[in-house]
């Protein structure tokens, strides 16, 4: 079942060679121009070196690099006992090497809104040279290049003569993961990580906090952990987890975008900063419940303003996601400060204004502490005029594209998450529905097309935790990376991506990464936990 | 059955596309909502333990005792017919030690030990019946019954046989709750308890995906925590024959997914049904005939009937061909071996699914059918088939279960066969049990408990709701159901997504399977569940979450 079928998409202008290939190199996400031919080397771990080309503008020492080349090297070659050190023991005189050359420094930086990811691969008699603008470039041009190593019946690794140019579609591939309906330990995200470098995706969107608990470790409001999480030891993200997520992030290339989503989904915050909260009332009385955030006092304000000052100072990334979903007015409607507030201004009984006047609030801080930021689509379904510049994810069902067509044409950016809730179980072999997405397949103008900056898969945590996360995610998270990466006409056939989709499940499997099955068969290395 | 009887405020499915907020607070809701309920005594740490599944009678104190982990023994009782040579018992008592004192072996609590009387120094085990079946194999006639008295200094677990008394080992345990010092306690209780149904399986398919053994043992392992007694493996199918024949080593050879790296050799069989042994678990082994058998076809010539285009041979082929004699030696030879390899009284022989369209292109089929007088009428040739591979099996001295198929066919069976009912909706399946046992066949159900299908939500209610005696017949009718099969189908499943997938979902039905038919309250089967599915997470297993929430300790093995 996980044999190899020679399909290959015919790029106009590149010639292409089936004849007598024995297995055709798959490379997921499919990029957007490769070539390769029959011709093959052979590759050992004792005579492979990735070096720095002379002009290159990073060289050792360049951090981002130095941990890739450790990485990939163990990826390529599995059984070599992995080891940083295994390239420094090279025996024999001509090594195949890989030259690495970056136009543009810097190495320490982060990935970012922008960053140019393309890159040039070319595998010729000895080497490969792999060029790119950034360093996030070369990150996905190694990735590539460890997927087109391949084994043969003797074990023996080999790399087909191939040459490949490649860049994204979309600048914005992201994949959320939600901590707070069930905590998620540390090396789950890690791993998730790991998994999102090999599917090129580049923003880990974290719904870090939300109504059941409150994991992150403020320093400037110990409460919302210590009172709001779980666990207040043992079901927290430290400063120091925090750091590492984010610095394992960085290292592949991966933006991570945190979300402190307000003024609903916030319960569990109320249970550590008092008065934050809107106090429900049964009659004229408080019944003791909590709603969302309470817009009309100056201290949420105050407060929000520390909190997100201390989020941006934590999370390097030039967005922030402020959430703004599934409001329940019926809190806001019981009570009487708020009915008297919305007189005052002059709202009427409309309550999605009394919604937008605490979202602009929140974005104006945002937009003072130099973010862009990014809220769900009924921030900008409820506020029609006057709208500041966010980015706006669309998130509900129907016609997503209608939304997306009218958030475009107000001029604002959007992200695509409603095709891929991958939370929703549905049988496998359905993961052909997140392929066949066309996040452009809508009317409208070419300005319009381009303020699609990408989309998203979330996997919202209700029935998800460590135990189920992986096999969830993978491999249907990869065909809405392919969608996302690749282009959209190459890639328009289900048929044609399933014996490499196929085949890159059982990849990675090899790495370690619990992807599940997409029907009967089998991989040669299979999972080995349980 | 003093419990308290909890209740929770029945929830919405949370159904986040749909644009509901239900939100709940649920890190609250495990001590908050439970404290707004009947139970009169204020809550303690032991108010969270729950049983599952459930047992026939409970009756439980708030007296409380400790349990030391350098002090606590299991004992063989004076006058038990088990002793120290009983490997059955010695390996449960090493098993439920780990269990009980996990993380805790290295005994933290010296300094508070409580006043002497307090403290459960030993569970006896006496096993009451002369033989206690220390070396035998479960059947389905096995007595799983077992009395449980938990006091100071010393716990009392009675039982005719082992069987009972694994199963009251595992109810032991679970009685045990970790107090806020990290300390291990147990309260004064005594259960009373045995299984509504005989058979109690669990289905998992290692032809589809290749399972490997150590996913195969975990999930035993899971199974005895939820009183499973039947392992039901369908070992092959058309994909793919891992098993290793010692009479037909083609068939593995040449027909697994790979001859060495996916294949159970006879030392990988005997594994299984060793550890399954031990934990009170039947192995029954499917091998699946005429229908879903392309992959005996490579290692045995001649077994699968040639399919036509026409008037020539298409070169792809269909079920067994039942016309040839060769075919019947072969499947005495190889049921002769199985007969000997599964120690079980039972093999279960398939007979679903058969696609008639390659035996219908077939002319030799037809020249057949014409001599048999048969007609057009395929399913009496399956009949003809299943019919000669029952005198096969009989012979050989194992009974047999069938799909429903057989019955349905109007093939003639004997009395003791067992009939699987997989088809239709709940109308159908249950119209199904009552034909079948109307006919006066024994019956099992599983149609309900197809758990490779998913849904969004907690589907796992379904599973509960669902009763194997719920369909329309008399009371001897009802005793010919003898129980009940999970099936995890491989089509979709492998060892990376198994184990989440089949717990706790598999958990709903080993309660249906096993508590009395009145325990059926979905609210306090939700608030036990939720805690039975942490207690396999801490004990290793991958068992997902039913809804928001948390466990005192995840699961580490990402």
């Amino acid at each position: 079942m996980s044999s190899r079928c020679n399909l290959r998409f015919l790029i106009p202008g590149l010639a292409l060679l089936l004849g007598g290939v024995p297995s055709v190199l798959a490379v997921w996400p499919q990029p957007q121009q490769i070539r390769n031919s029959a011709e093959r080397y052979s590759l050992s771990a004792r005579a492979f070196l990735f070096k720095h080309a002379d002009v290159s503008a990073v060289r050792s020492g360049c951090d981002v690099l130095d941990q890739a080349f450790t990485r990939y090297f163990t990826l390529i070659f599995p059984e070599s006992g992995g080891g940083a050190h295994n390239r420094y023991f090279w025996t024999e005189a001509d090594p195949f090497t890989v030259e690495v050359n970056v136009a543009e420094g810097p190495c320490d930086g982060y990935p970012a809104e922008g960053s140019i990811e393309n890159y040039k691969l070319t595998v010729s008699p000895g080497q490969a040279v792999l060029t790119s603008v950034t360093v996030w470039g070369a990150l996905r041009g190694l990735e590539s290049l460890s997927q087109l190593v391949e084994q043969d019946d003797y074990g023996a690794y080999y790399i087909n003569k191939t040459e490949i140019e490649d860049f994204p579609r979309f600048q914005f591939r992201g994949l959320l993961l939600d901590t707070s309906r069930h905590y998620l330990p540390l090396q789950a995200i890690l791993k998730t990580l790991d998994a999102m470098a090999y599917s090129k995706l580049n923003v880990f969107h974290w719904h870090i906090v939300d109504d059941p608990s409150f994991p992150y470790q403020s320093r400037k409001y110990p409460d919302l952990s210590k009172k709001g999480a779980y666990h207040p030891f043992t079901h927290i993200y430290t400063q120091t987890d925090v750091r590492r997520v984010i610095e394992h992030a960085r290292l592949r290339g991966i933006r991570v975008l945190a979300e402190f989503d307000s003024p609903g989904h916030t319960q569990s915050w109320g249970n550590g900063q008092p008065s934050l909260l809107t106090p429900c009332y049964r009659g004229d009385v408080p019944s003791g419940t909590y709603g969302p955030v309470n817009p009309i006092l100056d201290s949420t304000y105050v407060f929000m303003a520390n909190l997100l000052k201390e989020v941006t100072s934590v999370f390097p990334d030039s967005y922030i996601h402020l959430g703004g979903d599934e409001v329940d007015f019926s809190c806001w409607k019981s009570n009487p400060d708020i009915k008297a507030f919305m007189k005052k201004m002059g709202f009427g009984s409309d309550f999605t204004k009394l919604e937008s006047f605490y979202m602009q609030n929140i974005v104006n801080i945002s937009t003072m502490l130099n973010r862009s930021s990014v809220v769900w689509q009924d921030v900008f379904d409820y506020h029609e005029i006057n709208r500041p510049r966010y980015v706006v994810e669309v998130w509900k069902w129907g016609c997503y594209l209608c939304e997306v067509r009218r958030v475009t044409k107000a001029g604002l950016k959007v992200i695509l998450a409603s095709p891929w809730y991958l939370d929703l179980p549905g049988p496998t072999h359905d993961w052909a529905r997140y392929y066949n997405v066309r996040p452009l397949a809508f009317k409208g103008t070419e300005e319009q097309k381009k303020l699609v900056i990408g989309g998203e898969v979330c996997m919202w945590g209700e029935y998800v935790d460590a135990t189920n996360l992986s096999p969830r995610l993978w491999p249907r998270a990869c065909a809405a990376a392919e969608r996302l990466w690749s282009d959209e006409v190459q890639t328009s056939s289900v048929d044609q991506a399933f014996p490499r989709l196929t085949d890159f499940r059982c990849r990675l499997l090899r790495r370690g990464i619990q992807a599940e099955p997409l029907y009967v068969g089998h991989c040669k290395n299979e999972y080995q936990g349980i | 059955f003093t419990l308290c009887s909890w209740s929770l405020h029945p929830r919405p499915a949370h159904f986040r596309v749909y644009a509901i907020s239900s939100a709940f607070p649920a890190h609250l809701l495990h001590r908050s909502q439970l404290a707004d309920q009947k139970c009169a005594m204020a809550l303690k740490d032991s108010d969270f333990l729950a049983l599952w599944p459930l047992p026939q009678k409970v009756q439980s104190s708030a007296v409380s005792f400790q349990l030391s982990a350098s002090r606590f023994q299991f004992t063989h009782a004076e006058g038990s017919s088990a002793g120290s040579d009983c490997s059955i018992l010695q390996n449960a008592f090493r098993r439920y030690f780990d269990y009980i004192f996990g993380f805790t072996k290295k005994d933290r609590d010296q300094r508070r030990r409580n006043a002497a009387g307090s403290e459960v120094l030993e569970l006896q085990v006496a096993i009451t019946s002369p033989d206690a079946e220390c070396d035998g194999f479960p059947s389905l006639t096995s007595d799983e019954s077992y009395e449980l008295s938990v006091d100071q200094p010393s716990a009392v677990l009675k039982a005719p046989k082992v069987w009972g008394a694994l199963r009251g080992l595992e109810t032991f345990s679970q009685l045990v709750y970790e107090d806020a010092y990290g300390a291990r306690n147990i309260n004064k209780t005594g259960v009373s308890d045995f299984p509504r149904f005989a058979h109690r399986g669990v289905l998992l398919d290692s032809s589809r995906h290749y399972l490997p053994l150590k996913v195969i043992l975990a999930n035993l392992e899971a199974m005895a925590m939820n009183k499973y007694n039947v392992f039901h493996w369908h070992i092959s199918d058309d994909q793919s024959f891992p098993y290793v024949s010692r009479m037909f080593p083609d068939l593995s050879q040449k027909g697994s997914y790979h001859p060495y790296t996916h294949v159970y050799t006879p030392a990988d069989v005997k594994m299984v049904i060793e550890f399954a042994r031990m934990r009170g678990i039947r192995v029954i082994a499917e091998f699946d005939t005429p229908g879903h058998t392309q992959s005996w076809g490579f290692g045995q010539k001649d077994l699968l009937t040639p399919c036509y285009t026409g008037s020539s041979p298409s070169g792809t082929y269909g079920p067994v061909n039942p016309i040839l004699n060769t075919t019947y030696d072969f499947m005495a030879g190889f049921f002769k071996e199985i007969s000997t390899v599964f120690p079980d009284a039972y093999v279960h022989l398939g007979g679903d699914e058969v696609d008639f369209s390659c035996w219908k292109s077939n002319p030799d089929i037809q020249k057949f059918m014409d001599q048999q007088g048969f007609g057009k009428d395929y399913s009496k040739l399956e009949s003809f088939y299943i019919q000669r591979l029952l005198d096969i099996v009989s012979s050989t001295d194992k009974g047999y279960m069938v799909w429903q198929e057989v019955f349905d066919n109007g093939v003639k069976l004997k009395m003791d066969t067992l009939i699987h009912v997989w088809k239709g909706n709940e109308a159908q399946y249950q119209a199904e049990m009552a034909r079948v046992t109307g006919a006066g066949y024994r019956t099992l159900l599983s149609t309900p408990w197809y758990l490779n299908r998913i849904s969004y939500g907690q589907d796992w209610r379904d599973a509960y709701k669902a009763d194997p005696c719920n369909f329309t017949g008399t009371d001897a009718q009802k005793k010919l159901v003898i129980g009940g099969e999970a099936c995890l189908w491989g089509e979709y499943v492998d060892a990376s997504n198994l184990t989440p997938r089949l717990w706790p979902r598999a958990s709903a039905v080993a309660e249906r399977l096993w508590s009395d038919q009145g325990v059926r309250d979905i609210s306090d089967a939700y608030v036990r569940l939720v805690q039975h599915r942490c207690r396999m997470v801490e004990r290793g297993i991958p068992a997902e979450p039913l809804f928001t929430g948390y466990c005192r300790h995840e699961y580490s093995g990402v």
